[in-house]
């Protein structure tokens, strides 16, 4: 039933975006027709290949390092009393400035092979993925607490934390992870535009350059493409990393 | 087990000052009174979840300090979703590190009739479920001390009625400090009856029932003390 409406949707939107061709005549270098794009699509599917497997490799190393800062960052703000009133003032300062216009910056120091892409994308992942943690580790519910507090002879943070505090602020941390997945692309992207010689992003860049409009918007679509899966494969690896979560969600989603 | 002059007071409002309160052991002592007159404030500051801020004196019997001897029931199951019931029963021993007794959980849940339920996570427990598989919980502790905070309000009549007898067979022989704002439930349980009231709170005993908890709330006994409370309480 999903993958019909998916089909569906998908036909629409080609038949929309065929009409609108049509029906303003634009020239193919300004916005090409459909079947031009898949034509390149399967023209250039080495090429692409190529591009995306690097991108994705960027998105997934930057994920990786991410989740693995952020965590840990929200672990030790949420362990530590001190800690909390000298880094989250940093946290959020660090996190008015835009990533884009660090990207340069990034670019100089680590150069134009992946490393840099995959700070951006770490960077661009971090502030969420730490924010929805720590506050899933702030607001464990009070009765969980004072009944761990009844059951322990003397105060054992870790043990409070271990047992109850991580568990209860995986759900947060999940809804962390699926902003992560979403955004993590555009860092990889806007790192391979500032500076690069492989990936999607300097792909588009590059066919853009060279009016290969079509090439362009095959670029677009495999971006897509590898977005959406890393969405949907998040989403389904955290419904079985956080399985109770659906029990306490399943009401029906009605206002 | 003692308490005296214990104080408390949120701001300006004194909940109750130079309040004594004696617990006879091995037995259900239920606290009954209106909702906000610090009947659970009572309770948590024994529990050791309220910053007392003038307990005179706490004392047992037996010369030990009460902290580390009480298990602690609340109005909530809060029983941890992401564990089974099984594990959720053991949560004691997991916090504290130490070994898991699995048989002796097991053992308790067929006590109150969950053995089926065991392995299943707590959202497939109806509430009473879910209340039987947090006495489960409590009594694995294995605590001479028991402070129930209206561990029963949530769930419907009848049920009500069941978890209040196996609450009274399963914690036989030990003190238990039980509060409740519903009369019939201190008149079923009660070995002694305490009416906390006024502002500050007072507490008064109550005249002891015949008989042994739980009570039958139909038996003319206690029929009559029903009727006697609620007149004392300003109802009927």
């Amino acid at each position: 039933m999903a993958t019909l409406r998916l089909a569906i949707t998908a036909i629409v939107l080609v038949v929309l975006w065929q009409t609108l061709v049509l029906i303003t005549g634009v020239p193919p270098y300004i916005l090409p027709g459909p079947a031009a794009v898949a034509a390149s699509l399967l023209d250039n599917a080495d090429l692409l290949l190529g591009h995306a497997g690097i991108t994705a490799l960027e998105i997934l190393a930057g994920m990786l390092f991410g989740t693995a800062l952020g965590c840990t960052s929200a672990l030790l703000l949420g362990y530590f009393q001190g800690a909390r009133r000298w880094l989250l003032p940093v946290l959020v300062a660090s996190q008015a400035i835009p990533v884009f216009a660090i990207a340069p910056l990034l670019v100089l120091w680590l150069g134009y092979g992946m490393g840099s892409k995959i700070a951006m994308a770490t960077l661009i992942i971090y502030f969420p993925v730490t924010a929805n943690f720590y506050d899933g580790l702030r607001h464990t519910q009070r009765g969980w607490l004072e009944l761990a507090h009844t059951m322990l002879p003397r105060e054992r943070r870790w043990a409070v934390l271990r047992h109850i505090a991580i568990p209860a602020a995986l759900p947060a941390l999940a809804s962390g992870l699926r902003v992560a997945a979403a955004v993590a692309p555009i860092g990889a992207v806007v790192g391979e535009w500032v500076g690069s010689s492989a990936g999607l992003g300097y792909l588009m860049l590059h066919a853009n350059g060279r009016m290969q409009v079509d090439l362009m918007f095959a670029a677009l679509f495999t971006l897509t493409l590898l977005a959406v899966t890393l969405y949907f494969a998040v989403d389904t690896g955290l419904k079985y990393l956080v399985p109770w979560h659906a029990d306490l969600t399943s009401a029906p989603e009605k206002f | 087990m003692r308490l005296r002059g214990a104080r408390l007071a949120y701001r300006d409002t004194v909940l109750f000052d130079g309040l004594d309160l004696d617990l006879e052991g091995g037995c259900f002592t239920c606290l009954l009174g209106p909702s906000g007159v610090g009947k659970s404030s009572l309770l948590r500051l024994l529990a050791g979840l309220a910053p007392a801020l003038k307990v005179a004196e706490l004392a047992c019997s037996d010369g030990l300090p009460l902290a580390g001897r009480i298990a602690y029931m609340a109005q909530q199951d809060l029983l941890l979703p992401w564990l089974t019931v099984l594990e959720n029963v053991t949560l004691g021993s997991r916090l504290r590190g130490e070994p898991l007794e699995l048989d002796r959980a097991g053992r308790l849940l067929g006590q109150v009739g969950l053995s089926d339920y065991a392995h299943q996570r707590p959202a497939a427990l109806s509430g009473g479920m879910s209340q039987r598989a947090a006495l489960a919980r409590t009594l694995m502790e294995d605590r001479p001390v028991v402070l129930m905070d209206e561990p029963f309000s949530a769930v419907d009549a009848l049920t009500r009625l069941r978890l209040q007898a196996l609450a009274a067979d399963t914690l036989h022989r030990r003190t238990v400090l039980l509060v409740t704002h519903d009369p019939i439930e201190a008149l079923r349980l009660g070995r002694h009856i305490l009416l906390m009231n006024g502002q500050p709170a007072r507490l008064q005993a109550l005249p002891d029932l015949p008989g042994a908890p739980p009570r039958d709330p139909t038996e003319p006994a206690v029929q009559v003390a029903y009727r006697n409370l609620l007149r004392r309480l300003g109802v009927g």
